[in-house]
């Protein structure tokens, strides 16, 4: 196990300077504008640790808002939301009332531990859904709420099928994952996937994280972890409802509903349709008085 | 660790974690590895994607269990009876590597015909004193022979002066019988010892079902050989038992016999939990030793003056006959010019110890108004020791106590909101403790080096100040020394001369008068004397008061005056040997995997060609290889001693010793000194226990250290009172004592709150549902917390049918921070393992009810 | 870390308008490009690139020993994560490690010295040289008070039973080895204890 060639290029103690291409060293990947990258959260490979929900709210500057025990095994987070925007989810399936499993599936199994994010999906609900234009894709293929310009209407939250987006209760505006495309911009590997232990969380162009999670699966198979498949990938489950694919994908081992996910996600179009165009003069005026509200709102606040 | 100490010569882990990644089978056991160690965790998954198998055997089903190929649940303290098996399995099938074992392990040698084992004596060894509870482990010697023992920490009872007799080890090979036959041959020992441990056993006493047991002696046994190699990680769930010696010392027989020790991706792995762990062990603020596992001078040894000393404690044969060079050096770094050849190089002046002066006994002298002032470094007592009621009623006792930190503490706020003010048996007015609370600073406001698990050190740059006044412990402790001798200035008084005379002069840094850490790293390295120029590695260190050495193991960290090799970053690359010799130091001398000579069969050759690491080079008469080499460089394969010529130290050593520092240069299956409950492994209940001993009529470790009081009771085998089993253990989420995580809100909310694990029969029969409110009892004491019911934790078939449920605690929590909680160390008792006085929180028993406890209200119900 | 600066209303209605992505798209260009990208979002970069040292650190936790880049600006840490030089932990993280720079920037991180006097029930705020003279004082005392030269039997003992230590396995090599030498090797203290009995 060798670290990236590169390394040795930076190995003083005080390098005084971000490493060029960062992402290159943790996870082979050279980020470049222009193409699509997403995450492949292989939860065959999470132990749970919650590394990615920490990384997440260091770097960006997430408040801790939760403090107590749920009691859903050691799931203490709940569920993604404006300051969470990784959730590990634990389900556990040791067996009960008799005998517990002893032997089993090979790499995870019995006790269910999956990242949960933003899909950041090929066709975004939230974006259609959105009628200011805050949220757009990126020159990465992401999807990212540009908080200088929503004003909180809310539309993007019953738009997305996986219940991700979420208005802050501290500025009233839309807040979710954004794959950190401040550190995509510098050539930094998104905090949660730099920090996984064991490779859970795959950053990289999604067109390899596909081939690479199809492979996964196959391995998987051959090793006799059956059950094993992908969702969000094209053509699979999660890749439905006109959805498709999702630019975060999984590899599973149960059910989707399991792990809280939608058996068969929707567009939202079929359900909301605000979307530009729709009642825009309308939309302007109502949105430049929302702003003025909450920016005011949030400086009175300090 | 002693117990790797007696089995390999060395208390360290043997293998780097990253070499994980080259195992074909792991065992995780006394650890939950994927929890407690993540990112170590991550080579036993690149081990998996090769294909390993990975075992988890413990009590609980956790986050390490659910990435394992096997979990094997087995009753907390019953880990022997378990390994035991295990080596049982290995003997009766003839599955042990042989051509590695009968080289370098002690399996062929014939053990003294005094030497009996439990099976015959009902339970204790040959050599048991019932009045001193004490072993005299004569029987226990090498027939005709003594062997001493490798350990600083041991002081072995014999009959007759062991020093003298030990000169045996220069007289001649130890007694072998290469045929196996010889009744006292170690290898008939351990088949006679192991015999009992069979399956069902193993069924009966573990509650682990004969055939998931069985399922791992499988696993494990074929990947062992000159192909395959087997790693076993342990941590602190095998340490906090009465027995947590013995049981590591299980893992070390079965992987010397599997011949796994110092070849990629084989060894023990020591899994220790605080950053740097080893480094406080091989540079000691312990009392029993001084830096690099030399033996801090006792009172009633053979430790009156310094030539005695060294007579006592330099082996006459391995590596530590070197032992007078360490010793010189250390004193010529700590008394400078002041010690010299006539004063015994002011060996005087060193503290001797009189008894056991470990964690456990000291609570019990600040309760018994012994201790009157006490420094806490970085460690939070209230929450992380054993009876925790006990502890704050020791600091309750003290004159004055100073406590470093981050954060406050339970432990500096004790006369505040403790256990004594909330339970109303003292109020904050009839406390007299003088308590100094002082901010510490964190790694990155200070430079330094950690010594991680694997015996890397690591340097780690300044990078910040600490906030307002934090001082790192570099400057706290040097500060108080410079105060301390303006204090003793110009005293005649011979008891001052220690004071007076230790050297103290560190270049100071800064507005503050920060000493350079670099300076004292140059210390610890060692240099020459007279014209202080840096040591370049062991080799280098003498014994004529020429050399000044702080810890001699260290040597070779800072080899020159501007080369600090813990700073060093530069790992290998995808095409690199992966021994990573460019990334910091490991002692000693760089070695990345311990006793590595092993790496090659009794010919110098790899075993194999895919577990190749060094080996014998014919032409150049050397030793070469990716790593650096644990053995003699040009010590060949085929090298005999030449024993009419008494040698001494390395010279009694033959070309196929790997262990280096074991007298006899083999690793110890049978360990004939070193351990004070045993020579092998035998399975005893924890002292407090739901059962009684399935295997022997000796029910716990008759050597087992214990202080019983009114305050520290022990709960009889199978009291009724207290009928379930009681674990406490780590989350992932959180830090030992906690304040580093439960103060810290991202990781606080992850795990808000205390909470104890039952599973869900028991809750079941209680009328417990999740996140009920429950208090569980025990003999010291009773706390209230949430219940978790869970699957993971499942209940014990054991032998005749009884059935035991287990109860589960995070230790974490207390009141401070934003996580809280009841202290689960209210509940543990002070009792002692006997070769480390290491506590047993990991197995006790207690009592669950519903409900909540009334605070401030008497004590009450079965506890 | 606020991202979100205050404006003046008039700014914002300006840069709303500015940044308003519908008339763009209106003219053609597609939501999924730059058309919609906002002033926020084209100004947006990591803020490690803000670093003015950059320095490596090891983790403070468990004994592991992942590397950690420690990113820090006009003299505070502005970031930590993981080290991808490190043949440990390859830029790797546990949560635990990964809280670091919420350990050093913690709200109830200790920053002053406080001083509970004997029978007191409160702390008070103390100068550290005031403190660490009292320190010394009460070192000094107890070892005189405590010391034993010798045993009864003439055997030089050279320690003192009266003070002890406890703690370690958290600090730096440097530091427990100035802890070893001026407790035990000084003052002949010999309840010197840490974690690491194992």
């Amino acid at each position: 196990m060798g670290v990236h060639p590169r390394a040795l290029d930076y190995a003083e103690s005080f390098p005084n300077h971000v490493i060029p291409d960062e992402s290159e060293l943790t996870c082979g990947t050279k980020i470049e504008p222009g193409k699509s990258y997403g995450f492949f959260t292989d939860t065959t490979l999470c132990i749970g640790c919650k590394a990615c929900e920490v990384a997440c709210k260091e770097w960006n500057g997430l408040p801790a808002d939760h403090l107590g025990l749920t009691g859903n095994s050691y799931d203490n987070t709940g569920d993604l939301g404006a300051n969470t925007w990784r959730h590990v989810a634990f389900v556990e399936k040791i067996g009960s009332g008799g005998d517990r499993a002893q032997e089993m599936k090979p790499f995870q199994s019995n006790w269910l531990m999956m990242s949960d994010v933003c899909k950041h999906c090929a066709n975004a609900p939230c974006l259609e859904a959105c009628p200011t234009g805050s949220i757009f894709r990126t020159e990465f293929d992401t999807v990212v709420v540009q908080q200088d310009i929503c004003n909180g209407c809310g539309y993007c939250v019953p738009a997305c099928p996986f219940g991700v987006v979420e208005l802050s209760l501290e500025d009233g505006k839309a807040h979710k994952c954004t794959l950190c495309y401040d550190r995509l911009k510098g050539g930094l590997e998104p905090a949660c996937a730099k920090a996984c232990p064991t490779d859970s969380i795959q950053f990289g162009e999604i067109n390899e994280l596909f081939e690479r999670a199809g492979k996964r699966v196959e391995d998987l198979h051959e090793k006799g972890a059956t059950d094993a498949y992908l969702y969000g990938a094209p053509d699979t489950p999660g890749a439905t409802g006109g959805l498709k694919h999702l630019n975060a994908f999984f590899l599973l081992t149960d059910r989707p509903e399991v792990y809280n996910l939608p058996v068969a996600p929707t567009r939202a179009s079929d359900r909301v349709r605000p979307s530009f165009l729709t009642g825009l003069a309308a939309m302007a005026g109502l949105t430049l008085a929302a702003a003025a509200l909450m920016s005011s709102g949030r400086e009175r606040g300090r | 660790m002693p117990s790797l100490g007696a089995t390999y010569g060395r208390g360290a882990a043997t293998l780097a974690q990253w070499d994980l990644a080259n195992s074909d089978f792991i065992l995780v056991m006394g650890s939950n590895m994927a929890e407690n160690h993540p990112i170590a965790f991550r080579f036993v998954m690149h081990a998996k994607e090769k294909g390993a198998t990975v075992v988890h055997a413990d009590p609980r089903f956790t986050r390490t269990s659910a990435l394992a190929d096997i979990h094997a649940p087995l009753r907390a303290g019953t880990d022997i009876a378990f390994l035991g098996g295990i080596i049982r399995y290995i003997l009766e099938n003839d599955l042990w590597f042989k051509e590695y074992a009968m080289e370098y392990t002690n399996i062929a040698t014939i053990i003294s015909p005094d030497y009996q084992g439990p099976d015959e004596l009902d339970g204790v060894f040959s050599g048991w004193d019932e009045d001193s509870k004490s072993y005299v482990l004569d029987s226990w010697q090498y027939e005709g022979m003594k062997v001493p023992s490798s350990l600083a920490e041991h002081h072995a009872t014999t009959t007759e002066s062991f020093d003298e007799t030990s000169k045996s080890t220069s007289e001649g090979p130890p007694p072998q019988d290469r045929t196996l036959q010889h009744p006292n041959c170690v290898y008939q020992i351990m088949k006679r010892h192991y015999a009992r441990y069979t399956p069902e056993m193993v069924e009966r006493v573990t509650g682990c079902r004969a055939d998931t047991f069985l399922k791992v002696c499988e696993a494990m046994t074929r990947n062992s050989g000159r192909d395959r190699t087997g790693a076993i990680c342990y941590a602190v769930g095998w340490t906090h038992h009465s027995t947590g010696v013995q049981m590591i010392r299980g893992a070390g027989i079965i992987q010397a016999l599997l011949g796994n020790v110092g070849r990629p991706g084989g060894g023990v792995l020591a899994l220790r939990g605080h950053t740097s762990i080893q480094g406080s062990t091989d540079i000691p603020t312990l009392y029993d030793m001084l830096p690099g596992y030399l033996q801090q001078p006792h009172a009633y040894r053979k430790h009156k003056d310094f030539d005695q000393y060294l007579e006592t404690e330099q082996t006459p044969t391995g590596w530590w006959h070197n032992f007078p060079k360490y010793a010189v050096s250390l004193l010529k770094a700590w008394y400078g010019d002041h010690a010299a050849k006539s004063n015994g190089f002011g060996y005087e002046w060193l503290p001797k110890i009189v008894g056991d002066h470990s964690q456990l006994p000291m609570t019990m002298a600040m309760r018994d108004g012994v201790i009157r002032g006490m420094f806490f470094l970085g460690q939070n007592p209230a929450i992380g020791g054993s009876n925790s009621k006990l502890v704050q009623a020791g600091l309750a006792k003290l004159d004055w106590m100073v406590v470093r930190d981050c954060a406050d503490t339970e432990t500096a706020s004790f006369w505040k909101d403790g256990h004594l003010v909330r339970d109303g048996d003292m109020r904050p007015e009839d406390i007299g403790t003088e308590v100094f609370l002082m901010p510490g600073s964190l790694a990155g406001e200070k430079d330094g080096t950690f010594t991680n698990t694997h015996r890397l050190l690591q340097w780690h740059d300044k990078v910040v100040d600490g906030p307002g006044e934090s001082q790192s412990e570099l400057w706290f402790i040097y500060h108080l020394g410079l105060r301390l001798k303006d204090l003793y200035a110009g005293s005649e008084k011979e008891r001052d001369k220690p004071m007076l005379n230790l050297t103290w002069t560190y270049p100071e840094m800064g507005p503050d008068r920060d000493p350079s850490a670099e300076a004292v790293l140059k210390e610890i390295n060692g240099y020459t004397w007279a014209d202080r120029k840096q040591l370049t590695g062991i080799s280098d260190i003498k014994d004529d008061g020429s050399t000044a050495c702080g810890c001699w193991i260290y040597s070779g960290v800072f080899p020159q005056d501007d080369h600090n090799q813990s700073r060093s970053r530069r790992a290998d690359g995808p095409e690199g040997p992966g021994t990573h010799l460019g990334w910091g130091f490991a002692w000693p001398e760089n070695r990345r995997t311990l006793c590595n000579r092993a790496s090659a069969d009794p010919e110098g050759k790899p075993w194999s060609e895919k577990k190749r690491l060094i080996w014998w080079d014919e032409e150049n008469e050397s030793w070469t290889g990716h790593d650096s080499v644990d053995f003699p460089k040009d010590k060949a394969p085929g090298f005999d001693p030449d024993w009419s010529s008494h040698p001494t130290g390395m010279d009694a050593l033959d070309g196929r010793s790997p262990y280096i520092m074991i007298a006899d240069g083999k690793a110890a299956l049978f360990a004939p000194s070193g351990m004070k409950d045993g020579p092998l492994p035998a399975h005893y209940e924890p002292l407090e226990s739901p059962v009684h001993n399935a295997v022997y009529p000796r029910q716990s470790n008759p050597v087992a250290k214990r202080w019983e009081e009114p305050d520290n009771q022990l709960a009889k085998p199978g009291d009724p009172r207290f009928p379930y089993a009681f674990t406490t253990y780590r989350l992932t989420e959180h830090h030992s004592g906690g304040t580093p995580t439960r103060s810290v809100p991202v990781t606080a909310e992850l795990q808000p709150e205390g909470f104890a694990e039952i599973p869900t029969e028991l809750a079941r029969e209680l009328g417990i549902g999740n996140t009920d409110w429950i208090v569980i009892s025990t003999l010291r004491g009773e706390i209230e917390t949430r219940a978790l019911v869970t699957d993971r934790m499942q209940p014990f078939r054991l032998a005749e049918g009884r059935v035991v449920h287990q109860v589960g605690m995070p230790w974490h929590f207390g009141w401070k921070g934003y996580a809280t909680g009841d202290v689960a160390n209210v509940l543990t008792s002070v009792v002692g393992d006997p070769n480390t006085s290491m506590h047993e929180n990991k197995a006790l028993v207690c009592n669950v009810r519903p409900g909540r406890l009334t605070r401030g209200a008497p004590t009450r119900g079965d506890g | 870390m606020k991202r979100i600066r205050s404006r003046s209303l008039s700014d914002r209605i300006g840069s709303f308008v500015r940044d308003w992505s519908v008339p763009r798209q209106i003219a053609g260009q597609s939501s999924a490009t730059k058309a919609a990208e906002s002033s926020l979002s084209r100004g947006l970069r990591p803020r490690l690139e803000e670093a003015d040292t950059v320095g490596t650190n090891i983790c403070p936790y468990c004994a592991v020993g992942c590397s950690q880049l420690m990113y820090a600006k006009n003299g505070r840490v502005i970031h930590v994560e993981g080290d991808p030089r490190s043949p440990i932990n390859q830029g790797t993280l546990c949560p635990k490690g990964a809280a670091t720079l919420g350990l050093m920037t913690m709200p109830d991180r200790l920053d002053k010295v406080l001083y509970r006097a004997p029978h007191s029930d409160q702390w008070e705020e103390k100068p550290m040289d005031w403190a660490m003279d009292r320190i010394a004082h009460l070192t000094k005392r107890t070892r005189d008070e405590t010391f034993v030269h010798k045993l009864p039997d003439g055997t030089i003992v050279n320690h003192t039973l009266g003070v002890g230590s406890l703690g370690g396995a958290t600090l730096d090599n440097e530091e427990n080895y100035l802890i070893k030498k001026l407790f035990s090797g000084g003052l002949g203290m010999v309840w010197i204890e840490n974690q690491a009995r194992v």
